[in-house]
């Protein structure tokens, strides 16, 4: 694996009941880098996303993580969270029955286990690192409100904010810009163009308009494998990719 | 730490404030301490209610707050009498039969008083000999220990197998009912050696104790009113930060937080340990007020009565799991007491000592649809109340 690679998968398949959700697929992402993963339904986004942070174990095939390559197959979703990998789902998860600052410190990245965790007591500087994650994702003056009380666009932003608040080296991002509106999504994109400065991010998106405006390399996946690789312009420009994907 | 953490929990100190005074009514209108008015049974029925509203606390933090729903609690608490009871059986039995063989001409070997020992407590299940884990029975310290320590371990081991192939839900109560059923079929059998379905009994004599029960009575009272004390501010101290944040993120959705980077499972394992040994504690100050345990006390329903008491006091806040283990209770003692007076209808006869289960039924269906914030959601209509 080469010095500038984050994530290596290479050659993996899994199939539920016989039917191959993931097929031979291999994919890179550099520690600083953009990507945007599109695919139509059942191509493998998800089935993906949830090999990597370690919710199905795939059939074959191997991933690697980090300098030291080491392999997150062999690992927990808690430990490759610990790792380094935050994931944010699709439909937002927030836990609303906590407020927005609660939401944030939960995440925010410190020791995990429950002894430490039991006498944690947050400090100014976690207050303040919780104020300035909530000003970056837009919720400074929402901090004490209950997480269920937020708009739909306002929960993707919070979990977007637990995400940073992990530190974490990847992100994978599950469409994030569904359900927001034209401003919100602008915001979205802005955001995740500035953390992918200093991270890996993995955005899978069903929106063109939004990869558009990523302006990112592209991995286009169909039936468990990778179809097409490159700029948004050479993907759709490519006869395969507009015969499954963008020629419906 | 403490500081900080009371300030953010004000209920802690009505709460304490409250205890506090229950106690000292108590105290004074008390036979043993007081003016009188108050019945010795009626005292110890208050003491017990308190282990009640303790061994509630323990449900609500790991129901409540974690989204455990076990239904085996009353198994650790069971455990906890039995400790406690053990020794009280040896050493009151020791300090009877060291009197009846001292009558005699010759000194007794300690042999001829440990077989004395062994026949009167074991002769119910037809044998003399102490079983193996009568071992510390003689020590009150370590049988103390064990107190915390068996059902501590019991609920370690059962946790690890369950969390750790990510048992859950409805699942996991059935399995928590399992080892209840199994554990109180197990103690049931005569050569359990904890006498079978005759349990430890009288245990309400303290050992080389000479004061009367209108005194004990009381002194129970204070130990399990400190221990409902200590067990809230704990409690209140658990869920007060970031592990109460986490537990509840466990409640509402288990696999997030397992994306956040907490392991999840030895969250629970701690948390269901911990409740297992507050359990056992309120049941180590229960039965000596009781005088009795047997077998049929961890039977299945009891944990699932302890269910419908979080549920309707109301759960995910401390002080609803102690008004639902106290008011329920002390209801139920009242109508199954024989206190309440039968209605005759001409026609039937309606007995409460029938028909209260029907209510308590109907009243946990009629709290679970209508009201799940139990009794403690009237407290949200009051603050609600004042803002407006």
């Amino acid at each position: 694996m080469s010095m500038n690679t984050l994530l290596e998968v290479s050659g993996v398949s899994v199939s539920f009941d016989g039917f191959k959700a993931i097929n031979n697929l291999s994919f890179q992402i550099a520690p600083a880098e953009l990507r945007a993963v599109i695919g139509p339904n059942g191509a493998g986004k998800t089935t993906f996303m949830d090999i990597v942070t370690g919710k199905t174990k795939p059939d074959e095939g191997r991933v690697l993580w980090g300098e030291k390559s080491i392999s997150l197959l062999s690992m927990n979703e808690a430990a490759i969270a610990r790792a380094g990998v935050g994931r944010k789902f699709q439909k937002p998860t927030v836990f609303e029955d906590q407020t927005v600052s609660e939401n944030l410190m939960m995440a925010l990245s410190a020791d995990r286990g429950w002894w430490s965790v039991l006498w944690f007591r947050p400090k100014a500087e976690n207050r303040d690192r919780v104020a300035e994650l909530a000003e970056e994702v837009g919720l400074l003056d929402q901090l004490p409100r209950l997480a269920g009380e937020l708009s739909h666009g306002q929960k993707q932003w919070l979990e977007i904010g637990m995400l940073l608040a992990q530190e974490p080296r990847l992100l994978l991002v599950d469409e994030p810009a569904a359900g927001m509106t034209p401003e919100e999504r602008e915001h979205t994109t802005d955001l995740l163009v500035e953390v992918a400065k200093t991270r890996a991010v993995v955005v899978v998106e069903h929106d063109m308009e939004f990869v558009r405006r990523l302006n990112c390399k592209v991995t286009v996946l169909h039936e468990g494998s990778v179809l097409a690789e490159g700029g948004l312009d050479h993907v759709t420009a490519d006869p395969q990719v507009i015969d499954v994907y963008l020629g419906r | 730490m403490s500081r900080s953490f009371i300030a953010k929990n004000p209920s802690v100190l009505v709460f304490l404030a409250g205890l506090a005074l229950f106690t000292l009514l108590v105290t004074v209108f008390s036979e043993g301490f007081g003016v009188g008015g108050l019945s010795t049974s009626f005292v110890k029925t208050l003491g017990k209610t308190l282990c009640l509203c303790l061994v509630a606390i323990a449900m609500d933090l790991i129901w409540g707050y974690c989204g455990i729903l076990s239904l085996g609690h009353f198994a650790f608490f069971g455990l906890g009498g039995y400790m406690v009871g053990m020794w009280l059986m040896y050493a009151r039995t020791e300090i009877i039969v060291e009197g009846a063989l001292a009558q005699g001409a010759i000194p007794p070997t300690s042999q001829e008083v440990i077989d004395g020992i062994g026949t009167q407590i074991f002769g119910v299940v037809g044998s003399s000999e102490f079983p193996s884990i009568w071992a510390f029975s003689d020590s009150l310290i370590l049988q103390l220990m064990m107190v915390v320590l068996v059902p501590g371990l019991l609920a370690l081991i059962f946790g690890w197998l369950a969390f750790r192939s990510r048992v859950t839900g409805v699942y996991l109560s059935i399995l928590t009912q399992a080892m209840t059923l199994a554990l109180a079929l197990y103690l049931f059998q005569n050569d359990s050696g904890l006498r079978g379905n005759n349990g430890l009994s009288g245990l309400q004599n303290l050992p080389g104790v000479s004061a009367s029960q209108d005194v004990v009575s009381i002194w129970f009272l204070w130990a399990s009113a400190f221990a409902l004390g200590a067990g809230y501010v704990l409690a209140a101290f658990v869920v007060s930060g970031k592990f109460g944040s986490v537990i509840r993120g466990i409640r509402d959705n288990e696999a997030r937080v397992r994306f956040l980077g907490y392991p999840v499972e030895s969250f629970k394992l701690m948390l269901f340990t911990l409740t297992a040994m507050i359990a056992a504690i309120a049941g180590a100050l229960y039965y000596p007020q009781a005088g009795i345990i047997n077998p049929a006390e961890i039977a299945p329903i009891a944990s699932i009565y302890l269910a419908v008491w979080v549920a309707i006091g109301g759960r995910g806040r401390l002080y609803g799991a102690v008004l639902g283990a106290a008011f329920v209770s002390l209801v139920s003692t009242w109508f199954t007491g024989g206190q309440a007076p039968d209605i005759n209808l001409g026609f039937y006869t309606i007995q409460w000592v029938d028909w209260w289960q029907v209510i308590l039924g109907l009243s946990f269906v009629f709290v679970t649809l209508y009201a799940p914030k139990g009794i403690g959601g009237l407290f949200d209509l009051i603050k609600t109340g004042e803002k407006s």
